[in-house]
């Protein structure tokens, strides 16, 4: 089918003089791009490349700013210990974003699963796997009823999961009475709670079992994502559920599948949690964790609208808030302007994100 | 006709709350050959495409394949039976590339544990696959099948739906205004891209407004009208200004056609 003009001729009257016209219909613009067009290609197929270069440009930034300190390995590996928890949480609302959904309970469910585990093992005496899997059924449920709400009834995810937020922050604070669980209590009946606090040093670098679980994740979702078939029918659902459908993939399926590994993930940072901070506190419900987690993966280009970023842009947008953060710190800077970058940050993101989707034609 | 229809319906009747979008309608497709459907708006031409394709199903009636009554109840079905269906809106992710696109809902795993035990998606097969397709519909021109679709234009997304149910349609295509959103040029390529599937030996169900496009291609013209087939004509018999009137119920049909 090389030569289609020639192959069949015209027969509609009008098109007769198509034969003399170029025949290159389906060829590919090949016309020279400005330099501004490529970066734009490439950043739309490369759409963790954004958050990337902000991360190094950040570091660079603070490290002349603070000076060798900021660069020691010590710093650096401690801002990941910091980031652990809400790196997790930001990969689970990133699967949920990438659905074109969003999910605003993944802190509290976060919380509640802490609760549970740190309850199961010291008020009822449990052993510790069992307080554990508590932990992941309560999360995974929490998730599978987002999921349930979302994709059977079809509830505007936005509005699910405000509902789930507060349902689950209070039913946190009605069954835990908000008792705190001291450190104390905990370390006394088992050890592994606290496992992914567990520390280790690799030269000068200090790591925690919570930095290796997050990166391991990450990187397994991001094998999921890209790898398997699950993974790309989760990005047709979020870029176009319509068009998704009617490729055969059964869109409440892979919807349901997203909210519920999203709560099992939310268990799996609360155990995180629970090693970071020692204790189990059900007021934490009130931290901005969902926020936290949207920012991250905001931050790291994934887009609002669904469909499109990679998880490892999470992971560096959890980072740059990291780095960010610890910068002022060390500066001695007031705490709110890292709130006030924070908030420029995302802004800039979601307009990028915005530059890049008009790459098309 | 001597042949037996390759896919039949009859008397398949689809409500939507108190509208009848589908009146006992019916239906024949032979092997090899280009049916066009015709019809003016709400005719229900997209209900009946949609019942065959699996899309909706039906409230009454019965679809036949190679005489074996079928129940589709989603697009999946019919296309494990072998009918696939181009979509006016196409029905591709516009972020994924050409290659994912094609085998979106049907991915091939890489042979051994790792596709077993870990799904691992083969991409190079898949890639090699969806190329071959496309080269042997001509549209090789398109270099990296790695692409986002986003980044194709129209004639060219139409290239990738037309040459994904293609690869994959094994009885019927059913492609729903595959010309409609294209300029002059394009059009025309998706045409030839039509006789080149037809060529295959597969039989093409088309749904169009465009007269001389379907006058152009279609071996026989299916005329739609209030929910039912109205007639069958050949359109070497009948003028489209006859076709036109036929279906917008200017002129009645003559008797030899609603026979056919």
């Amino acid at each position: 089918m090389g030569e289609p003009n020639t192959a069949a001729q015209p027969s509609q009257e009008f098109e007769k003089v198509l034969v003399n016209s170029s025949t290159d219909v389906a060829s590919f613009d090949t016309h020279d791009k400005t330099p501004l067009q490529k970066i734009q290609h490439f950043l739309h197929s490369t759409p963790a490349a954004v958050p990337f270069v902000v991360l190094i440009a950040s570091i660079l930034v603070f490290g002349l700013a603070i000076g060798g300190r900021f660069f020691s390995s010590y710093t650096l590996t401690l801002i990941l210990q910091q980031i652990a928890v809400v790196g997790m949480l930001g990969a689970a609302q990133t699967l949920v974003i990438l659905t074109a959904g969003i999910d605003l309970s993944i802190g509290v469910i976060m919380v509640i699963s802490a609760v549970v585990m740190g309850n199961c093992a010291v008020s009822y005496g449990l052993p510790a796997p069992i307080a554990v899997a508590a932990g992941f059924l309560v999360g995974g449920a929490c998730g599978l009823l987002n999921g349930l709400l979302v994709s059977r009834l079809k509830l505007p995810p936005f509005i699910v999961t405000l509902g789930t937020w507060y349902v689950v922050m209070s039913t946190n604070f009605i069954y835990s009475e908000n008792a705190t669980i001291r450190e104390a209590d905990v370390t006394a009946v088992t050890q592994w709670l606290h496992v992914f606090g567990v520390t280790f040093k690799v030269g000068t670098a200090v790591l925690t079992l919570g930095v290796v679980a997050m990166v391991a994740l990450v990187f397994g979702l991001w094998y999921a994502l890209n790898h398997t078939a699950w993974g790309r029918h989760l990005y047709a659902v979020g870029d176009d559920p319509e068009a998704a459908k009617l490729s055969g993939i059964r869109v409440g399926k892979v919807l349901l599948s997203a909210y519920t590994l999203a709560g099992l993930i939310a268990a799996l940072a609360a155990w995180v949690s629970i090693g970071r901070n020692g204790s189990i506190s059900p007021s934490a419900a009130v931290t901005d964790y969902n926020l936290q987690a949207i920012t991250a993966a905001v931050i790291g280009g994934i887009s609002l609208f669904g469909g499109r970023g990679s998880i490892l842009g999470t992971l560096i947008g959890a980072m740059i808030v990291g780095v960010v953060s610890m910068g002022l710190n060390m500066l001695g800077a007031d705490p709110q302007w890292k709130v006030f970058l924070t908030g420029v940050l995302i802004i800039s993101a979601v307009a990028i994100d915005q530059w890049i989707r008009k790459v098309a034609a | 006709m001597a042949q037996e229809p390759i896919l039949t319906a009859r008397g398949l009747v689809k409500r939507y709350g108190r509208v009848t979008a589908l009146d006992h309608a019916d239906f024949d497709l032979y092997p090899g050959e280009i049916l066009a459907v015709i019809g003016d708006n709400g005719a229900g031409k997209s209900s009946m495409i949609k019942a065959i394709s699996g899309a909706v199903t039906p409230d009454e009636g019965e679809i036949r394949l190679e005489g074996q009554p079928i129940h589709f109840r989603s697009p999946m079905e019919a296309r494990a039976a072998g009918i696939e269906t181009v979509y006016q809106n196409l029905a591709l992710s516009p972020a994924l590339s050409i290659a994912d696109n094609m085998f979106l809902g049907r991915e091939i795993r890489k042979p051994g544990i790792m596709g077993k035990l870990f799904r691992t998606l083969d991409r190079s097969a898949m890639e090699k696959r969806a190329r071959e397709k496309l080269s042997e519909l001509g549209l090789m021109t398109i270099q990296n099948i790695n692409q986002a679709v986003e980044t194709l234009s129209g004639g060219q997304r139409q290239g990738v739906a037309v040459a994904r149910a293609a690869a994959f349609g094994s009885k019927v295509v059913i492609m729903d205004e595959p010309t409609a959103a294209l300029g002059v040029k394009e059009s025309r390529r998706v045409l030839e891209l039509i006789l080149d599937v037809r060529r295959r030996g597969l039989p093409i169900v088309l749904i169009s407004h465009n007269m001389p496009h379907v006058f152009e291609v279609a071996d026989r013209i299916h005329i739609h009208r209030l929910g039912r087939r109205l007639c069958v004509i050949n359109p070497k018999e009948y003028t489209m200004s006859d076709a036109v009137a036929f279906m917008t119920g200017a002129k009645a049909p003559p008797g030899e056609a609603i026979a056919a």
